[in-house]
């Protein structure tokens, strides 16, 4: 271990300031891409699925009455 | 054709890459924790102070491991896009796609932590030299792919236009790279040089290295879950998709 104390590691020399304003916003920003990729992916997925659910009602619609042959997908 | 040419073949489609990229994805994302925990334990705790630079150095861990990707990643987007207005294959528009946001993460986080590095030691945030400049046009040539393949709404024609962009903007890369050897900068020569031994400890060309094949692992994970996303987008209407699709309704 190079560090004398914690507080020795924090101050990095006087440095601290620019050596964790380096860290933090690289590891926010490592973390926040990812995150946005999980969430973007849930919505795209919802998307997908509602515009394929109206393609179908609309099919359904469109098509002769009676024979709707695909259960509903929910 | 061989049997091998045509396996390689195969996995160009969307159809078949998109569940062997999900297999993927949470090994690079287990290798990536693995080198980014060692490569920080190194780099922070155990790595000795620097002799001119003092404790400020060791922004490196996290500046250069930036700084490549940022230049590396903007060559296999480059690839990619070449390979797509080459060959017209689906998967490689796709692929330079998906990688562009992470490029321009990395040009921005080369940036920042440059600039933090740079106020201490140089007494200044930023300056106009050819280091600094020619890496600041990397970022803007990342916005500009971004910004002209948003501006299309024909995927294959973002794709070409894309790709001619990618590979103009190709020639920036040895500009960032020698720009320390070509011109006078205020930016210090390379760290790691494949002609010369390396002229840092041990401990911190380790840390350094550990961190930068973090930052590998952490660019292919991020990739591969952002190429799926445009797989499903632009494939929607394929039977696979919409298979797909219902099943996880």
């Amino acid at each position: 271990m190079h560090w004398k104390s914690f507080a020795d590691f924090l101050a990095m020399g006087q440095h601290g300031l620019y050596v964790w304003g380096s860290l933090l916003v690289m590891a926010l920003l490592m973390l926040a891409e990812p995150l946005r990729l999980v969430n973007g992916r849930k919505t795209l997925i919802a998307r997908l699925q509602r515009q394929i659910r109206a393609e179908q009602a609309e099919a359904g619609r469109n098509g002769a009455a009676a024979t709707s042959t695909h259960e509903d997908a929910s | 054709m061989s049997k091998r040419l045509s396996n390689w073949f195969r996995y160009a489609s969307p159809q078949t890459f998109y569940p062997l990229a999900g297999r993927m994805i949470p090994w690079f994302w287990a290798l990536a924790a693995v080198f980014g925990v060692a490569g920080l334990t190194i780099g922070f705790l155990l790595a000795p102070t620097d002799a001119q630079q003092g404790e400020g150095y060791r922004i490196i861990f996290l500046h250069v491991p930036a700084s490549w990707m940022s230049m590396f990643i903007y060559l296999v987007m480059a690839f990619w896009a070449g390979t797509g207005l080459a060959f017209n294959t689906r998967l490689s528009g796709m692929m330079a796609s998906a990688l562009a946001p992470t490029g321009a993460l990395f040009a921005f986080l080369s940036l920042w932590t440059g600039a933090l590095w740079g106020k201490p030691m140089w007494g200044t945030w930023w300056v106009w030299d050819a280091r600094l400049t020619s890496e600041l046009i990397l970022l803007f040539l990342y916005i500009g792919f971004i910004a002209l393949q948003a501006a299309i709404d024909d995927p294959r024609r973002a794709d070409k236009a894309g790709a001619v962009l990618a590979l103009v903007g190709v020639v920036n890369i040895p500009i960032i790279y020698f720009s320390v050897k070509w011109w006078n900068t205020l930016h210090q020569g390379a760290s790691v040089s494949l002609t010369k031994a390396p002229s840092m400890a041990a401990l911190m060309l380790w840390g350094m290295l550990l961190c930068a094949l973090a930052c590998w692992m952490y660019s292919i994970a991020v990739a591969l879950m952002r190429v799926r996303m445009i797989m499903l987008e632009r494939e929607r209407h394929t039977d696979w998709v919409r298979q797909l699709l219902a099943e996880r309704s």
